[in-house]
């Protein structure tokens, strides 16, 4: 308690020295806050957009569907058995037909994946109402990323082509009715929607399907047998994947400001040990050990690890409750990078996070400040009075 | 082995390494002291007075021979045991003051009666008492840069002296004071040692402690060659020092 006691007073008797260590730890601890809370915020964000807009509450996959091998498409779908056709007839589900196919806009081709869902389906969050059909031309649904790679604006026209079971190809025109903004990559990137019973048709597989997409919150009857259920978590498991991945960059970022944050107080408790041998010497002639002025030291450090978390606290906590409520921009082009986000992010800051930030900054801030007094170890009491180093 | 005096020196050796030489501080010094003494050790710089004082003091070892202070060998003590000797029985006094910077008189002078876990009613009317004793209870709330040097001594006296240890120990307590500080704080220390027993052992070659002394030990280049009786300032019988 004592040695608290003096060690507060000796950290506020530097006066605005330690305010300024304390500031720059402060930010360190803020920065990293918020930098940690973004890709949490990120992290959330692209899952609840994915689920929303794509995955739902999870998918039954016909078994021969594998997403990242196009060629499986032209035998990855069946009928739709009994157990999921209820679920679709109830409105708690989705039915997807996937098909390879091919547009030719503006007389140059460009493959794509022809995906059928029925216009009405309330599972999914995107505007699959926009392509009901009335009996004129075929309506198509592109995101806006792709119309934007294809050159095809709502109201245009443009050649599909696919092939049909048995082999041979077949084409007809479709009309470009929406072009959606959409935050998830993976429902705009060279694809057409159509409507399902339009592409049944046209592909000649009536009453099939590719995969279903179930309500969120609905609980997964078991896969019938020719189907595999995938649950949220194994679709999400990519997207958790990249923003590890980013996560682990912003840490580096995070490591090196909290680098520097770190030399100041080692700087400054090496400057202390050197300015203050003369002090030490008294301490112990004045009956301190070692090991007590080793811990007044070390404290001293320490403490401005905890004016930080105070100095952070009064000016972070505002700082990043409006930040969270107010979102980050996200730049032009990041959901390129494969994440599917808004147009902000939204900052998720969760006490475990918090306090994870303090404990690890405080922890690395004792250890800092312990480093430097090693030296007192070293030091003669004799010619510390002297204000000599041993 | 322990005894009744305050001190006991015995073939007190201390040698420093210097680069890849030695330099012999101490050299067979064999002396002992009484409790209530008013001593000092003179000579000039590097004679080795201020060693002594550091063994006795138990902030250094010697190289060989053995010291007692207040019947504990020096060399036999830990860390630990040092540093309560030092807490509960001795105090310094150095040449530069070493208050504590960011501290005031009152708290400077009140630590070593923190050290001691002396209650806190307590600790508030010995400190009092001692800086009264100083002169100084009217700066009790003045940091160390805000006093003169003589103010500094004297609180560094107080400081000593708060928690009544029977042994002070002052390293050319007057070395950076006018004369006139010097003879308030030597009279000061003369009155502590009269009125309260307490047994002081400076290490000088200042002319005006030396005239206080009650007893006068030479060193010359780490020994002995004289262990004087003599009569302080304004008293009557031997020969003055």
């Amino acid at each position: 308690m004592l040695t608290l006691r003096l060690a507060l007073r000796n950290v506020l008797g530097t006066g605005i020295r330690a305010w300024l260590n304390a500031l720059i730890i402060s930010l360190a601890l803020v920065v990293a806050t918020w930098n940690q809370g973004l890709v949490s915020g990120m992290d959330e964000q692209a899952a609840q957009a994915a689920q929303a807009i794509e995955f739902g509450g999870g998918q039954y996959w016909q078994e021969k569907y594998d997403p990242f091998d196009p060629l499986t498409l032209d035998e990855a779908h069946a009928p739709l058995p009994p157990a999921l056709q209820a679920l679709v007839d109830d409105g708690r589900a989705a039915a997807v037909l996937v098909l390879q196919g091919s547009i030719y806009p503006r007389g140059r081709m460009r493959s794509i994946l022809l995906k059928g869902i029925d216009p009405g389906q309330p599972i999914l969050d995107f505007p699959t109402a926009k392509i009901t059909a009335d009996g004129g031309e075929l309506p198509a649904l592109i995101g806006g990323r792709f119309a934007k790679a294809v050159g095809l604006a709502r109201g245009d026209s443009v050649t599909l082509r696919w092939r049909e079971p048995g082999g041979a190809f077949n084409a007809q025109d479709a009309a470009v009715a929406h072009v959606m903004s959409t935050t998830v990559a993976s429902i705009d990137s060279n694809q057409l929607w159509l409507p399902l019973a339009k592409l049944q048709e046209m592909a000649r597989l009536p009453g099939e399907a590719t995969l279903v997409v179930l309500a969120r919150g609905t609980p997964p009857p078991a896969a019938p047998p020719g189907w595999t259920f995938r649950d949220a978590d194994y679709l999400l498991r990519d997207l958790r994947e990249l923003v590890k991945a980013k996560s682990y960059g912003r840490t580096i970022f995070l490591v090196i400001f909290l680098s520097l944050g770190m030399l100041a107080i080692f700087d400054t408790q090496v400057l202390a040990i050197f300015r203050r041998r003369r002090e030490i010497g008294t301490l112990v002639a004045l009956g301190f050990t070692r090991g007590q002025v080793i811990r007044l030291f070390t404290l001293e450090g320490a403490l401005y690890g905890v004016l930080a978390v105070i100095l952070g606290a009064l000016y972070g906590l505002p700082l990043l409750w409006l930040q969270a409520r107010a979102g980050f921009p996200v730049p032009a082009g990041t959901e390129d990078m494969g994440i599917s986000i808004g147009e902000r992010i939204y900052p998720a800051y969760s006490a475990g996070l918090i306090l994870g930030i303090v404990l690890v900054s405080l922890l690395v801030t004792t250890v800092v400040s312990l480093l430097p007094t090693r030296r007192i170890a070293r030091l003669k009491p004799t010619d510390a009075l002297r204000g000599r180093m041993s | 082995m322990a005894d009744d005096k305050l001190i006991r020196a015995e073939n007190l050796v201390k040698i420093f390494p210097m680069g890849s030489s030695q330099v012999t501080a101490l050299s067979q010094v064999t002396l002992s002291f009484q409790t209530g003494e008013f001593a000092g050790l003179v000579g000039p710089s590097g004679s080795g007075k201020t060693t002594f004082l550091n063994i006795v003091g138990t902030l250094d070892a010697p190289s060989s021979g053995s010291a007692f202070v207040l019947g504990r060998e020096v060399e036999s003590l830990s860390h630990r045991e040092a540093a309560g000797l030092r807490n509960r029985s001795i105090g310094f006094i150095f040449q530069t003051f070493n208050l504590l910077p960011v501290y005031t008189a009152y708290e400077n002078v009140e630590f070593p009666l923190l050290l001691l876990k002396t209650p806190a009613a307590q600790r508030r009317k010995m400190v009092m008492d001692a800086l009264d004793w100083v002169g100084l209870a009217d700066r009790a709330r003045s940091r160390p840069p805000q006093l003169s040097g003589g103010e500094s001594q004297r609180v560094a006296i107080a400081r000593a002296m708060v928690k009544r240890p029977p042994l002070l120990l002052a390293d050319e307590p007057t070395a950076n004071l006018d004369a006139e500080n010097s003879h308030h704080i030597l009279q000061t220390m003369e009155k502590l040692n009269r009125q309260l027993a307490t047994s002081f052992l400076f290490a000088t070659h200042d002319e005006k402690v030396i005239g206080y002394l009650r007893r006068k030990i030479t060193l010359v280049d780490g020994r002995v060659t004289r262990d004087e009786n003599c009569r302080p300032r304004g008293a009557e019988g031997t020969e003055p020092c």
